[in-house]
């Protein structure tokens, strides 16, 4: 009876040992890569704070901000959303976190009597919204771990087109900011049209323009700097929320090992107990059944019983040292 | 002049230069020490930068270059090492961006390819 437990017991154990194995596996991979994916985030920095300085410099000498980029909308009557979120679970409340933040947001548009469209990355993202009826208009995946500039290109360059035509008014960027090893938070942040003070165009009409030479009219190479800008902040939101994914997923899966550590070692005391049970029994009935065989003096079985009674004793003994 | 030449993904070039002479939408330019302040938008084509251990030939695919204080700073999203340049590609795209043009001679992006095939092939030759 208490044998058949103890291999139920032992099984569970060997199980719960082969998912902390694979867990503990995920979150070293997932503690490596946030290292490689901050080191992206850094790398990137450089060509983002360039292009915002160039179009300042480019503000300054008479631009002016008449781009459709910067044109503020006189009346907002559909709202785009740009959802970053990864294509993989396991990862705590890191794509919830994200999902659910677009939801509340479009459930607040729709009292206001706004449609919304929703441009996804990751297919967790995709399936959330498509299980719960939301029209998406367009969905990537397959770059969450690490996006490419490409990947920002192809995501941007629909966003603009929804907005250049005209179908949005407004555009929403969705994704997780990495703070820091231990803390991300989720950020919605306007990303079209692009705030004029955000890229220091508001505050340079004030200079002279540095004295620069444009080749050709400002005005034209505003106009081609603009997407790019687009593109490198969407970039930057790919970046930092891949990096927040991966210390979401480690975070998740430290505790995921943890708890299957603690689960082991209880189970392993269940399981000892339950062994002795089964010895101290077995033993139980040796001796009494010894007794009884002693009243009729029978020697040779005597014999058998001492012997299987040592073999008892000593497997109890290495029982105690084990637990 | 200190010269810096950025991608969205990381800075490909830094260091100081004696000339550099890149392709804008109006025409070649090249740039010497204490060049005048300077904005341009970058064409697709061959950008050359002197170095003081030699010339640094690149294709690029469209960008931007900005002259302020003797210093140069080139922003591309599409810069390649003349070492970097796959041959056999740019030759298979510069085949199949002429038969586009074949059939539609108003292939705007055809075109673009073609020319962005050609640098390719060039930078590859020239370095």
């Amino acid at each position: 009876m208490a044998g058949g437990q103890e291999r139920i017991l032992r099984r569970r154990i060997s199980s719960i040992d082969a998912t902390k194995k694979i867990t503990r596996a995920m979150e070293l991979i997932a503690a490596s890569r946030i290292v490689k994916a901050q080191g992206r985030v850094k790398a990137a920095k450089p060509y983002s704070e360039k292009v915002t300085a160039v179009i300042t410099n480019l503000a300054g000498g008479g631009a002016g901000v008449d781009h459709p980029l910067l044109t503020q909308p006189e009346q907002v009557s559909r709202v785009a959303y740009v959802v970053i979120a990864a294509d993989r679970g396991l990862c705590g409340g890191y794509n919830n976190n994200v999902l659910r933040a677009v939801e509340r947001a479009i459930a607040a548009d729709k009292s206001q009597g706004r449609d919304y469209a929703l441009v996804l990355s990751g297919k967790k993202a995709a399936g959330y919204f498509a299980f719960r009826g939301y029209e998406v208009h367009a969905a990537y995946e397959g770059f969450s771990d690490q996006p490419n500039y490409s990947d920002a290109k192809a995501m941007a360059e629909t966003v603009a087109e929804l907005f250049e035509n005209g179908e949005v008014q407004q555009v929403q960027l969705a994704y997780t900011r990495f703070l820091s090893m231990g803390s991300q938070e989720v950020a919605v942040e306007q990303f079209m049209p692009l705030e004029p003070s955000e890229i220091g165009a508001d505050a340079a009409e004030d200079t002279d323009g540095g004295g620069y030479e444009f080749e050709p009219e400002p005005a034209e190479i505003l106009g081609r700097l603009l997407p790019r800008y687009a593109e490198a902040r969407l970039y930057a939101a790919l970046l930092e929320s891949s990096a927040s994914e991966h210390a979401a997923r480690q975070r998740a899966m430290k505790a995921a090992t943890d708890n299957a550590e603690d689960l082991k070692t209880n189970l392993t005391r269940i399981m000892n107990r339950a062994r002795q049970d089964s010895i101290t029994t077995e033993i139980m009935e040796i001796v009494s059944g010894s007794e009884a065989m002693s009243q009729d003096d029978n020697d040779g079985l005597e014999d058998v019983i001492a012997q299987s009674l040592e073999g008892s004793y000593a497997a109890l003994a290495s029982d105690r040292n084990d637990a | 002049m200190q010269v810096e030449l950025v991608s969205p993904e990381a800075v490909l070039f830094s260091g100081e230069c004696s000339q550099v002479v890149t392709r804008t939408v109006d025409g070649d330019i090249a740039f010497l020490d204490n060049h005048a302040p300077f904005i341009g938008a970058l064409d697709i084509g061959q950008t050359q930068l002197w170095a003081d251990d030699g010339v640094v030939s690149l294709a690029i695919n469209g960008g931007f270059v900005e002259v302020s204080g003797n210093a140069v700073t080139i922003l591309s999203d599409g810069a390649l090492a003349a070492q970097d340049i796959d041959v056999a590609e740019a030759q298979s795209d510069l085949q199949s961006a002429e038969q586009a043009l074949a059939a539609d001679a108003d292939d705007v992006e055809a075109a673009a390819t073609k020319k962005w095939a050609e640098t390719r092939i060039q930078v590859s030759e020239a370095g």
